[in-house]
């Protein structure tokens, strides 16, 4: 079903320099060629009915409903199939057609149940809506006959044709009785998805739709976007919540809190209660779609397990003791400010938060460089995208991806390295896939056989699978066979680039050491596979570079995207559509909580400490005098609690103690601290280690924005009231007061204002032209007045565009007789992230525990069984997981993802870290697997102390 | 701060401008890249390390904190 304010215009919007002019029911109107009669006729008010056609599909043809007349052609063509012509005279409604029309609906009717009143679409239902437009008053047909509708017949015999409804989903329904085979479900889920998942098994009367031959839905291939159940005219295909709650009454947009992709959706309500999700059409970034997590993975927001007052205790082994704000927060303050008056000013600092609205990120970083007069604030993208700021800013001169999402409707070759986008990303990974099956060229950079390496209709043109931690190597080998092959684009790197900087580069990657032959040995990647490749991406038209952790979280994260960043730089492909760098962030708002100054050595806008300008313009608005020196990285926090130095710290939205490496080192740190407070929607792994808790606010309960990949800015709106009083700008603007440091926001619209004042490239930036525009992507300023859709046309934001040298430095984590695997980290669709959203909704269904993926040969040599127990040792700890015999991966490496906390992923990953900005090597760890019958020890200890803290939380209690 | 730990940052950071074939740019790569990314209480105890010797410190990274010392003194 559509979301409740959507207007359909049948069939899809087309783009063309030509106009077309026609007459429709005597009105004159003018669409661009390849327009179709339907939409046409809906551009100038005239609906024409309609059952298979809507506008987030091609145009079908098979309810002949749409049928029209057109002056001198013979018939009654479809309209939704028929493009306008210049000069065309359309009538759309004359007696034949009405007559024609009500005898299709009776057919329709003749095999439809009449249980209007008490269907779940009653009331946004279209085939309802076709029978009362059409007038249908009778249907002479029956319901005797062949029909399925009714699961037994008069005789009370079995019905063949019946089948009864599929509730396997979690989320949605499927009714068959109710099914009118408009095929819309099915085209959705080919179109739009990109899955394949669903069929029309059988012909004429047997037609029905099949999930993978004839599976359940929870047992076919459906990865539950949605797709199908949005574009399904009836009640066939229904969400369960809708069915439970009746439709919604208004709808609000907002966007989605889950990945970097940043999804638009209206968030149909009743009240302050949420009916349904739906991706919104006129959504920038999604155009309409969504996954699994965005439409349906919501029920977190009102879980029982919500903490809605604050908390606060002396000792982590003491029970909570449930508190008033105003008590909660004099006692952060006075505790902070007795740290700094015994530690010195030093002493504490604070996390921002990428799932936070920008407002939330850019004032708690004020209250810590303002307030707490110190720049120890670090963000989370410290641990996954802090090298793409690094590197892109190095070498482009900006700390952002290049593109936005459409502009892969012009890429002609894809090219795909460390991401996983139809898991990570999916939403995006459907539009790649659009572009894929249309004929773009791919190439998949992966230790592992993701997903889109063969996937329906599409096959990468390489898959090079690559050693982990040879990202480097694999960059420069590219390199060395564009620069000695002469596949440079010369006029481009002459006209944008610096010409010293370009030839040491080209000198370097030219060196024999890095040609694909010699390379071989260290990345396992065929030398002749590598040189396709490379002469693909430098000759195949537009090429695009799409990456992600993979590339990110290693030793050498930072050289590796600015190796990216030459290839694109010594080929040209920067600087228009269908080309570019493009960092896929893992979470919500990553780019946003680094936009908003977040590390600890930049102001907003990525302006270093040490610039007095830069300084100074914030002291004369903030009214102090700041410090010139960076502060603290979050490791560094560790390290300096560790060492007695750091002893308190305001975490908002950030798990470390499960998303953070070396879990044992985290949690040591953490308990070494005076004051741990954490504002969070729930007492998650560091909460547990807290003494003070400050209850925080789901996206659904405030206002504000959020940054996708493509530096979209938009806006989050309040569609309930905050669970626990007040929106997390409001507490940190609480805790900022009382510590001493003034603010008097009444509304986040300020605090952009604020943002918008002091950093160039949001100075137009204001809620109001959001509202207006509908989003914005950054730049947005006088000199781009509308926002930036692609960066660096014409000029790089530096000037002139650097080639960095790119050394491949071999990771110090090197496999050995004890440790001879290498264990590298990923993500699956369903979850996200530590999970503590997603664990909390039915997606458990779909992944309940984080498996080891293991190569058969590898099993094999182990002894080790599909289910099986296995330890992974590293040289950081141990932790038992349940294997999974998998092709997946080659010899010699092994996966997880890390979404349970009891799972331990990061009791193995190491303190190795990014040479440039410390980002954790997750993707390279040493390990050894066995066969195990218990628990690590590591785990059980988990397990004691969860229960503990799980205990104290229960036993809380109001004074 | 642990020191083993600052010593093996800023022998990674080394290990990255080792490549840079004129050596001087190389070292005061080093020494710009710990001025504008490390803490001053980071900074100083590296140097301080390097005064008592540098133990673990790879030759290029010593050339790089020795410039360090001398950007932070002026």
């Amino acid at each position: 079903m559509l979301s409740i304010v959507d207007i359909d215009r049948g069939t899809p919007a087309v783009a063309s320099d030509k106009q077309v002019t026609l007459e429709i029911d005597g009105r004159r109107i003018q669409v661009p060629e390849g327009t179709s009669v339907m939409r046409a006729a809906a551009q100038a008010g005239i609906s024409i009915p309609k059952l298979c056609a809507t506008d987030m599909l091609e145009a079908f043809g098979s309810c002949r409903l749409c049928l029209v007349e057109i002056e001198g052609r013979k018939g009654y063509p479809a309209s939704c199939t028929t493009p306008v012509a210049e000069g065309m005279q359309v009538s759309t409604q004359t007696p034949k057609l009405a007559d024609i029309r009500r005898g299709v609906m009776e057919l329709y009717i003749s095999d439809h149940p009449l249980d209007c009143l008490t269907c779940p679409a009653n009331g946004h239902c279209e085939l309802q809506d076709m029978a009362g437009v059409v007038g249908l008053r009778e249907v002479r047909y029956g319901y005797d006959g062949a029909n399925h509708v009714f699961a037994k017949d008069k005789q009370g015999e079995a019905n063949p044709h019946f089948a009864a409804k599929d509730e396997s989903n979690p989320y949605f329904t499927f009714d068959p009785s109710k099914c009118i085979v408009c095929s819309r479900c099915v085209r959705a889920c080919d179109e739009v998805q990109g899955t394949f998942a669903l069929t029309i098994q059988g012909r004429g009367f047997e037609s029905k739709v099949s999930p993978s031959q004839a599976n359940r839905f929870l047992d076919s291939e459906c990865v539950s976007c949605g797709a199908c159940v949005q574009a399904c005219p009836t009640a066939t295909l229904s969400e369960k919540s809708l069915i439970d709650k009746g439709q919604a009454e208004h709808s609000v947009v907002t966007t989605c809190a889950y990945c970097g992709v940043g999804c638009s959706f209206r968030a149909e309500m009743k009240g302050e209660e949420i009916v349904r999700m739906v991706p919104n059409k006129d959504g920038h970034a999604n155009h309409g779609h969504s996954c699994v997590k965005g439409r349906f993975a919501i029920g977190y927001a009102t879980h029982p397990d919500r903490i809605h007052t604050p908390m606060v205790r002396n000792k982590i082994s003491d029970p909570w003791r449930i508190v008033s704000w105003e008590e909660a927060i004099a006692h952060v303050a006075s505790e902070f400010k007795r740290l700094q008056a015994t530690y010195g000013k030093f002493s504490i600092g604070g996390i921002t938060s990428s799932r936070c609205t920008n407002e939330e990120t850019y004032l708690v970083q004020k209250l810590v460089r303002a307030g707490f007069g110190n720049n120890n604030v670090d963000t989370c993208a410290r641990v996954c995208h802090s090298p793409t700021g690094y590197g892109l800013k190095s070498t482009l001169g900006e700390s952002a991806g290049t593109q936005d999402f459409d502009s892969i409707r012009h890429t002609d070759v894809v090219l795909v390295i460390g991401a996983n986008p139809t898991d990570a990303h999916p939403v995006f990974g459907s539009q790649m896939k659009q572009r894929l099956r249309a004929g773009a060229k791919l190439i998949v950079i992966d230790p592992r056989r993701i997903d889109l390496v063969r996937t329906p209709h599409i096959q990468a043109d390489y898959h090079l699978k690559l050693r982990p931690g040879t990202n480097v190597a694999m960059l420069d080998t590219l390199a060395h066979v564009i620069v000695t092959e002469g596949l440079v684009d010369e006029a481009f790197v002459t006209a944008r680039c610096e010409p010293e900087a370009f030839a040491k580069w080209r000198d370097f990657v030219a060196q024999d050491k890095y040609s694909p032959e010699a390379m071989e040995a260290e990345t396992g990647v065929p030398a002749a596979w590598v040189r396709g490749a490379a002469r693909l991406y430098a000759t195949g038209g537009n090429a695009a570079i799409y990456y992600g952790l993979g590339v990110t979280e290693h030793a050498q994260g930072s050289t590796a995207v600015m190796g990216i960043a030459n290839l694109a730089m010594a080929t040209g492909n920067i600087g228009r559509e269908g080309v570019g760098v493009n960092p896929l962030r893992g979470q919500n708002n990553v780019q946003g909580s680094c936009d908003m100054g977040s590390f600890p050595h930049e102001f907003p806008g990525y302006r270093h400490v040490g610039d007095a300008k830069v300084r100074g313009s914030f002291e004369a608005d903030w009214g102090v005098t700041l410090h010139d020196e960076p502060g603290l990285r979050i490791p560094n926090m560790f390290e300096a609690a560790l060492d007695g130095s750091f002893k308190g710290l305001y975490i908002e939205g950030e798990d470390i103690a499960q998303s953070d490496p070396n879990t044992q080192h985290v949690t040591a740190a953490l308990q070494a601290m005076e004051c741990v407070v954490v504002q969070d929607l729930f007492l998650n792994e560091t909460a547990k280690f807290a003494h003070v808790f400050l209850p925080g606010s789901s996206f659904l309960e405030k206002e504000g924005t959020f940054i996708n990949a493509e530096r979209r800015i938009s806006r989050v709106r309040e569609v309930m009231k905050p669970k626990a009083r007040y929106a997390d700008w409001e507490v940190t603007q609480l805790l900022a007061n009382a510590m001493g440091y003034p603010m008097h926001y009444t509304h986040p619209s300020q605090i952009m204002d604020e943002i918008a004042r002091l950093t160039p490239t949001f100075h137009s930036v204001s809620f109001a032209k959001l509202e207006q525009l509908g989003s914005i992507q950054w730049p947005c300023n006088d000199e781009h007045p509308q926002g930036t859709p692609v960066m660096h046309v014409g000029e790089f934001v530096r000037g002139k565009g650097r080639f960095m040298l790119t050394e491949y430095v071999p990771t110090s984590e090197k496999v050995n007789a004890e440790h001879p695997l290498i264990l590298t980290t990923g993500r699956i669709l369903s979850q996200y992230n530590v999970g503590a959203q997603t664990r909390r909704t039915a997606n458990v269904m779909w992944h309940d525990e984080d498996r080891l993926e293991i190569h058969p040969h590898d099993a094999q040599e182990r002894g080790i069984k599909e289910d099986d127990w296995v330890g992974i040792e590293s040289r950081a700890g141990q932790t038992v997981l349940r294997a999974r015999i998998s092709e997946r991966m080659q010899p010699g490496v092994v996966y997880t993802t890390f979404h349970f906390p009891g799972s331990g992923a990061n009791v193995i990953t190491t303190e190795n870290s990014d040479w440039a900005t410390n980002c954790p090597e997750y993707k390279v760890t040493a390990v050894q697997v066995t066969r195990v019958d218990q628990p690590s020890e590591w785990q059980k200890r988990y397990q004691v102390f969860s229960h503990q803290q799980q205990a104290l939380l229960d036993a809380a209690e109001t004074p | 701060m642990n020191i083993e730990r600052l010593v093996a940052m800023v022998n990674d950071i080394a290990r990255y401008f080792a490549s840079e074939p004129d050596h001087a740019t190389g070292v005061a790569g080093i020494a710009d890249h710990l001025k504008r990314f490390w803490e001053p209480g980071m900074r100083r105890q590296i140097v301080a390390h390097l005064q008592e010797g540098g133990e673990g410190l790879d030759a290029l990274a010593k050339l790089g904190v020795q410039r360090l010392a001398e950007l932070d003194t002026k």
